[in-house]
């Protein structure tokens, strides 16, 4: 038995279920969260008497159990494998529970972000701790009604027993158990015990999303509420300079056009509050399709923005930066990269001694990589729903940092954070993307200016072209080899616009005794942001397709190159400051070794590559399987392993990793924006062309490291290593080794 | 403006509205129908999937103008309880992970199926191209209209 020590206390739960007051709960969004599991019944009507025993989970007397998911639920399950956690140590019947999207309340419900794979690992022991202290309350507030010690009641599903024959369910001592503290000490279940936590169970919204029930953002609506769309600039690096309204405001439909700062220019952003345009023009009326055709009558004049001034206040302190004003083009931006890497870097670690190794090498392998700009193409676009009155906020849509943007949302409106709602609703995709709120921000100003519950909608051509995008980047390796092919040094450098990729402590630092990494950055005003495992998308890509042509000029095998190199971190390991585990990195190239029967790259007419990464604490690796398909290159098959701790919902869990396998290889053949003068090349799916159904792997053959160590993140890890993986196949299959993303139109500008 | 007359999952409904309005619109904004989405606007993507008369149409194109009497099936229609084989089968292989898209693809495969009982994975793959799924769900759409098929 493992004892933990509770760090929630009762008093901040009650006081913020105070504030947050009884019907926020049920209000329009969270009632069709609602969901009995077999997906029968709503819970209107259901909401009498509740009682709120740990902020998570809430009990009727008529024994109806409520468990309150904390994060926001953007594809990757948390409505599913956060509340089964709370359910195994609650001990109740999984098919018993209702789940609920909890509203925004970081005192109650905890940090609620939805990024950076961490839903499942920041939440794993609060949960935890939240169901077996709500267990241990239930027991007792039976001890003493029945008078009995607390010691002889057990729990099997939802039901309390005493050895005298005394039962009772747990909805008849839920209102006892509620008045009682939060234990300060509880125990949890050893993981062997775990009967819902590591079984697949079916996503609780499931058959919601089947009948096309308001889930999303897009289908939030209330009585009287107004439609509301942004002109942007035409290009990255332009400002509005006036604009004539007077054929748009004719339009049938149409009842306000305004410009509006989103900041005030000397406005202290946050970490997250990116800022593309300074200002934009708001057109409002009563439906979508008269306000997408109004919009087009608007006449403006834009002009170069020049140079701009940010003060950025983030978790690394505040920073002053000077955004160019440029209009880039995307040849140009190739080459800007290309003469910054001929230039001194900024070191970012040192082993040994590099230099003397490269000195005294028999050979030197020396690769450039590049990959462009990513849309994150979410599929439900931007939106975001407000209604801004003079003394209180209420904004809902889909978002993935609701804590983050509280503070921003409070000063921009003047409003303190208590007097603004955020309800939360499922998001169509965000990876990353979401975490980025300016959406929300312009919905909030255009309410508060027009006096009226608006909703702000991007058509698909506002979202593509008004981004926080993946950077571009580019890396250069360098391996050193003794006359006996070991190898004695490595090198990279790398950068991107406008941030580096480079993570110095990752493989193989670590492994080799001689060891440089160097970074530069190169400032842009196109906006940049998190992209589904941001740096490492690319840095693995780079850097294990860098390691497969490696070990070819080694004359060994892939999997085996790597493995001497992770067993020489794991005995003898070079420097301190090394981010994995070496052992957890090797066991996963082991099991998919043995799962994809690897023998090497060549099977017959399948071409094999491999790849394998550590990012977000888990450990991830593929082996991608390509043939020939109508003259083209198709990924036929991939066998995947995964380390990522104990695995909450196996099937879920399976579904991300084949996720992130298709997005995978879908950036890495077809994913990249281009820019001339600072104009988007591309606007829409016509021309960004994005992974589709007979592209996809026929099969993807998922294997995840049996563990019990604490879970780690899922949504990520495994995106990053099938881009090398993807590169390492395709070259055993074209013979040519492919250095450039997209790898189908591989840029000749490079 | 001009006054329509719809009969949208065999119930008439009356609208007055632009005579360009896409149906995709007509559905969302003024029938409070929000289970077909928007995804692109421009026939790309398939998250509008709606059928016409039995087929599978982009509603995202579809002009108010241009339905007259013809029978519109959305998403909200193609069940009474999601119980169609196509959304059961959805739901055994838990297709959706956002689950945006999900409307789209149904709709899609339950029209491939009403009119090819049987589809080889070529139909399968040729049919289901034209609606994305930018979460990658393929591999399941695929197993859950086979399953389907085989109901
Ligand atoms: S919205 Fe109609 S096809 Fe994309
Ligand atoms: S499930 Fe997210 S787009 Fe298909």
């Amino acid at each position: 038995m493992e004892k933990v020590t509770n760090k929630y206390d009762r008093r901040s739960f009650l006081k913020s279920s105070a504030l947050a007051g009884g019907g926020l709960m049920l209000s329009f969004s969270f009632l069709t969260g609602f969901k009995r599991s077999d997906g029968s019944s709503d819970a209107s009507g259901l909401n009498e008497g509740w009682k709120e025993l740990v902020g998570y989970i809430q009990i009727s007397s008529d024994n109806v159990i409520k468990l309150i998911c904390p994060n926001p639920e953007f594809g990757q399950n948390v409505m599913t494998s956060l509340p089964m956690i709370l359910a195994e140590e609650l001990d109740v019947n999984w098919e018993d529970v209702l789940v609920e999207m909890g509203p925004h309340d970081n005192v109650k419900l905890g940090p609620q972000f939805t990024g950076g794979s961490n839903s499942v690992r920041m939440y794993w022991r609060p949960l935890r701790n939240a169901g077996a202290s709500a267990r241990q309350m239930l027991i007792k507030a039976a001890a003493q009604t029945w008078g009995v010690a607390a010691s002889e009641i057990k729990t099997n599903q939802g039901i309390l027993s005493h050895g005298s024959g005394k039962e009772a369910n747990y909805g008849e001592m839920a209102a006892l158990a509620a008045k009682l503290p939060v234990p300060k000490d509880v125990k949890n279940k050893d993981v062997q015990n775990f009967s819902i936590v590591g079984n697949s169970k079916k996503n609780v919204e499931g058959l919601k999303v089947v009948t096309g029930k308001p889930l999303f953002g897009m289908d939030y609506r209330v009585e009287g509420m107004k439609i509301a769309m942004i002109q942007h600039p035409p290009a990255f690096g332009m400002k509005l300079k006036s604009f004539d309204a007077s054929q748009t405001l004719k339009m049938s439909g149409i009842q306000e056009v305004f410009s509006f700062k989103l900041y005030e220019d000397d406005f202290e952003q946050g970490g997250f509050d990116t800022r593309t345009f300074n200002e934009l023009i708001a057109i409002v009326g009563n439906s979508t399709w008269e306000v997408m055709n109004a919009r087009k009558k608007l006449k403006v004049q834009w002009e170069a923005a020049g140079e701009l001034k940010q003060t950025i206040n983030g978790r690394g302190g505040k920073t002053e930066m000077i955004i160019p004003g440029r209009l880039e083009t995307t040849a140009n931006q190739y080459e800007m990269m290309a003469e910054q890497a001929k230039k001194p870097a900024r070191q970012l670690r040192k082993d040994g001694d590099p230099e003397t190794a490269f000195k005294n090498a028999a050979q030197i392998l020396e690769r450039t990589y590049n990959a462009p700009f990513l849309a994150h193409n979410c599929m439900e676009p931007m939106n975001f729903f407000a209604h801004v009155e003079a003394d209180k906020a209420l904004v809902a849509g889909p978002i993935q940092a609701p804590g983050w943007m509280e503070p921003t949302l409070s000063k921009l409106l003047n409003l303190p954070p208590e007097k603004i709602e955020i309800q939360m609703t499922r998001m169509g995709g965000g990876f990353g993307r979401r975490a980025y709120a300016q959406y929300a921000y312009e919905a909030a100003l255009i309410s508060q200016k027009v006096k009226a519950p608006v909703k702000l909608i991007y058509t698909r051509e506002d979202d593509m072209t008004y981004g926080i995008y993946r950077p571009m980047y580019t890396a250069t390796y360098r391996a050193a080899l003794d006359e006996n092919k070991n190898l004695i040094g490595f090198h990279v450098k790398g950068g991107g616009i406008p941030e580096s990729p480079i993570h110095e402590n990752r493989f193989p630092a670590g492994a080799i005794d001689n060891y440089l990494a160097e970074s530069f950055e190169i400032p842009s005003n196109i906006t940049i942001g998190a992209f589904r495992a941001p740096r490492s998308n690319f840095n693995a890509a780079a850097e294990q397709s860098f390691l497969d042509e490696l070990a070819e000029m080694m004359g060994k095998d892939p999997i085996e190159m790597r493995l001497e190199l992770l067993d020489r971190a794991s005995k003898n390991p070079v420097g301190e400051r090394n981010d994995y585990d070496p052992k957890r990195y090797a066991g996963v190239l082991q099991l998919l070794k043995e799962k994809a029967n690897w023998k090497g790259p060549k099977e017959g007419n399948v071409s094999r590559g491999v790849a394998a990464y550590f990012c977000h604490n888990s450990y991830a690796g593929h082996v991608v399987d390509m043939i020939n398909k109508d003259g083209e290159p198709y990924v036929e098959k991939v066998t995947s392993a995964v380390d990522c701790g104990v695995v909450v919902n196996p099937d879920a869990a399976a579904n991300m990793v084949q996720g992130a396998v298709v997005d995978g290889i879908g950036n890495a053949f077809y994913g990249g924006l281009r820019h001339q003068n600072g104009v988007s090349e591309q606007s829409n799916f016509d021309k960004y062309r994005m992974i589709r159904h007979h592209e996809a792997p026929q099969n993807i053959d998922v294997h995840f490291v049996k563990s019990e160590v604490d879970p780690t993140g899922l949504g990520e890890p495994p995106f990053p290593p099938v881009f090398a993986a993807v590169a390492n196949a395709l070259y055993q299959n074209t013979g040519r080794r492919h250095y450039n993303q997209p790898f189908m139109t591989e840029p000749s500008s490079i | 403006m001009a006054k329509y007359n719809l009969n949208i999952n065999g119930v008439k409904r009356s609208v007055e509205l632009d005579p360009t309005t896409p149906i995709l619109w007509v559905l969302r904004d003024h029938l409070n129908m929000p289970g077909t989405k928007f995804g692109c606007g421009i026939a790309q993507c398939g998250a509008c999937t709606i059928h016409l008369n039995g087929m599978a149409i982009r509603s995202c194109q579809l002009p108010v103008s241009a339905v007259g009497n013809q029978e519109i099936t959305t998403i909200e229609g193609l069940s009474e309880n999601g119980d169609h084989p196509v959304q059961e089968a959805w739901i055994e292989h838990d297709v959706a992970q956002c689950g945006y898209c999900q409307t789209g693809q149904i709709m899609t495969a339950a029209a491939l199926l009403k009119n090819n009982p049987k589809p080889s994975d070529e139909d399968i793959q040729a049919t289901m191209s034209g609606n994305i799924c930018r979460c990658g769900t393929y591999l399941r759409i695929k197993e859950a209209i086979k399953t389907a098929a085989a109901k």
